[in-house]
């Protein structure tokens, strides 16, 4: 059967030459980095050279990279790490409806301990509302968390704007950047951000590695404790393996940018337009997107239907609606955008990759408007 | 991915007894684009009073349609007095199961056929089953009566149960607290409490000030206080009494209570009841 996967959002493949990039460290190279002899010193080698791959992805310095078991560590060091090394007279935070659960989540269970949270709106296109932005600092604001893009609809923020506003303020910035890292280019030299989450297997490298970026001379407690690593940010063997992934993954993406607009773009709105020259009353939920995402709204049909239909054709997608997601409410991003019920539950999202062809998005295109049609006979809200 | 069943794909994949009926004799619809799932469920009966053809619409996953599927094919050839006998367990069984989290599609399956039958009897005067007793769920709409149904038809145990079942508790869960009180109540007394013939005529003016207070929560209050980063949830209605929980900026905000005199309740006021009184619930 064809296999046609549009879930990069979720992960990615491997590349093969990450995975070929790590062969030698699981076997040969399996030395500890801390030990006093040279099989470990080979191996600090390689941590070195990963970590430098990571930060020129990131524009950074290779001292500012800590390494972490990935995108919901990394969140979760960035803001707990950072309150945990404030003095605590500061007691608000600003984070924003759209988030993913692995910040919205230690939002809210910060709020049970005492912190007022302020979860800023946004627009019905999917932008932050600039506004509500510039409102809800005070000088009681301790740190401020924003996404760099958002994972259901690839909407991507205008974090210049949003740095300079949050900085001029004096909290501290995070941004959950886990989908715009290798997707878009960053560069941490020309943008004071304090604290910036990534994690490998979103960009084609392996699963269970990710970094976090922390400006030189902002605070930080780790969260695991009992060693040195990391300078003395993050505790643990390093995972040797997944960091020489991350960093090959992210030199190959390094190399890619181009083709991400030129190539992955291209695909991404021929397969928007197929949809909706070929399917009736479909809606494009977002603006302003990363290159690979696409988020479609079908109108009286159920996502979760959409996506066993286009599962059994070997199309992988994922869907904003309630039954997708085992919850009894569509997604928390199209609700804070105002998406209409009638659309929210109809959404489906298709992310590409590199990888990703033209046979494999016409093949979506062509099998898209007879999976919505049966639906649509099944459905009581269609006139006919 | 859901584990479903093979039954469950087989009436998803081909659904039987798809579409409308010239001319029914019974009609019943249950839930709404808005809850996620909805069914229209129509029949005919024949000379002798059994269901000699039926059909259905479904909005909604995989096992809403499935059980929308094995429901007809279950009633077909039944006496109405036999197809209430049908219960939500008996439509998930037909599939070879549900998982927990999905349960609540059967019962979508129960409910359109008793708002059915009850079209039928009520000579056509209504496709919606008539909410009975205080709704528990604003979110869902789900009913008091709805829940005990649910949890001595299944037996259920827990709040969690009662969600995967009814979706009651599903959405903002500001009624956790009084499902948690309806199954102490079956299982602390071993029957439910039945309800006094005294409290029905009030009901229905009950539903519509619920409906009418949601409505100027949606319309008047939440946009105001949104556009200060706050936000207010409906958490209960007790006779003149409405509790909210402040959200977002509004919760710890030191002016909160003049914004509930104020907007919320003014705004109440103004548009459904003087009587109405606001307090605050954490």
């Amino acid at each position: 059967m064809t296999q046609v996967y549009l879930d990069n959002n979720a992960t990615t493949m491997t590349a093969p030459e990450v995975v070929e990039s790590m062969k030698p460290f699981w076997s040969q190279w399996y030395g500890n980095a801390s030990s006093m002899h040279s099989f470990g010193g080979q191996v600090k080698n390689a941590i070195d050279e990963g970590r430098n791959h990571v930060a020129t992805l990131l524009g950074a310095k290779p001292e500012d990279i800590v390494f972490t078991s990935g995108g919901s560590e990394s969140n979760n060091l960035a803001i707990r790490g950072t309150l945990d090394a404030l003095d605590g007279s500061k007691r608000h935070l600003v984070t924003t409806r759209v988030e993913h659960p692995a910040v919205l989540s230690v939002f809210r269970f910060l709020a049970k301990r005492g912190y007022r949270i302020t979860e800023l709106p946004v627009h019905a296109d999917g932008m932050l509302d600039i506004d509500a932005l510039n409102q809800s600092l005070t000088p009681d604001t301790a740190l401020v968390s924003i996404m760099w893009a958002n994972n259901e609809t690839g909407v991507v923020f205008p974090l210049k704007e949003i740095t300079q506003i949050v900085k001029n303020r004096g909290a501290v910035f995070h941004v959950d950047a886990v989908q715009a890292a290798g997707k878009i280019p960053i560069n941490m030299d020309s943008i004071p951000i304090d604290l910036l989450s990534i994690s490998s297997h979103k960009f084609h490298g392996p699963k269970g590695i990710g970094a976090l970026y922390v400006r030189k001379g902002t605070k930080l407690i780790p969260q695991i404790i009992g060693g040195h690593h990391e300078a003395n940010r993050r505790a643990g063997t390093e995972n040797v393996p997944g960091i020489v992934g991350i960093g090959k993954a992210a030199e190959l993406a390094l190399d890619h940018f181009s083709h991400e607009t030129d190539n992955v773009a291209v695909l991404r709105d021929r397969l928007e337009r197929g949809i909706m020259e070929n399917c009736k009353d479909v809606l494009v939920n977002g603006t302003n997107r990363l290159p690979n995402t696409s988020n479609v709204s079908f109108r009286f049909v159920e996502g979760e239907s959409i996506l066993m239909l286009l599962d059994e054709l070997g199309i992988s997608a994922s869907s904003g609606s309630a039954c997708a997601s085992g919850s009894l409410q569509p997604s928390h991003v199209l609700r804070a955008m105002g998406v209409p019920f009638t659309s929210a539950h109809g959404s489906i999202r298709y992310s590409l990759s590199r990888y990703t062809t033209k046979e494999e998005i016409d093949f979506v295109i062509q099998h898209m408007p007879p999976i919505i049609d049966r639906l649509r006979e099944l459905s009581p809200f269609v006139e006919r | 991915m859901w584990d479903y069943t093979e039954q469950v794909m087989d009436h998803f994949r081909h659904p039987r007894n798809v579409g409308l009926i010239r001319d029914p004799d019974g009609v019943g619809e249950v839930g709404s684009l808005a809850c996620g799932d909805a069914l229209k469920l129509m029949f005919k009966l024949d000379e002798n009073g059994r269901i000699a053809d039926v059909k259905f619409q479904t909005f909604g996953c995989a096992s809403a349609i499935a059980s929308s599927s094995a429901l007809t094919e279950m009633i077909k050839g039944m006496t109405l007095e036999e197809a209430e006998q049908v219960t939500n367990k008996e439509i998930a069984e037909f599939l070879g199961g549900l998982p927990d989290q999905k349960m609540h599609c059967s019962v979508m399956g129960k409910e359109a056929l008793d708002a059915a039958i009850e079209y039928y009897r009520s000579g056509g005067k209504t496709t919606q089953h008539e909410l009975e007793g205080k709704i528990i769920c604003t979110c869902f709409g789900v009913t008091e009566k709805e829940i005990e149904r649910a949890i001595q038809d299944n037996g259920l145990r827990t709040v969690d149960d009662v969600t995967n079942y009814t979706k009651a508790g599903g959405g903002c869960g500001g009624c956790q607290p009084e499902i948690q009180d309806i199954l102490d109540r079956i299982y602390g007394q071993g029957k439910p409490e039945v309800e006094t013939p005294e409290s029905k005529p009030k009901r229905l003016t009950n539903i519509e000030k619920i409906r009418l207070i949601q409505e100027t929560f949606d319309r008047e209050i939440r946009p105001l206080l949104r556009k200060d980063g706050g936000d207010v949830e409906l958490v209960d209605i007790d006779g003149e009494r409405v509790l909210v929980s402040l959200r977002g900026s509004c919760a710890n905000c030191r002016v909160a209570q003049f914004t509930l005199r104020d907007v919320v309740q003014a705004k109440l006021q103004e548009f459904v009841s003087p009587e109405l009184m606001v307090e605050e619930v954490s």
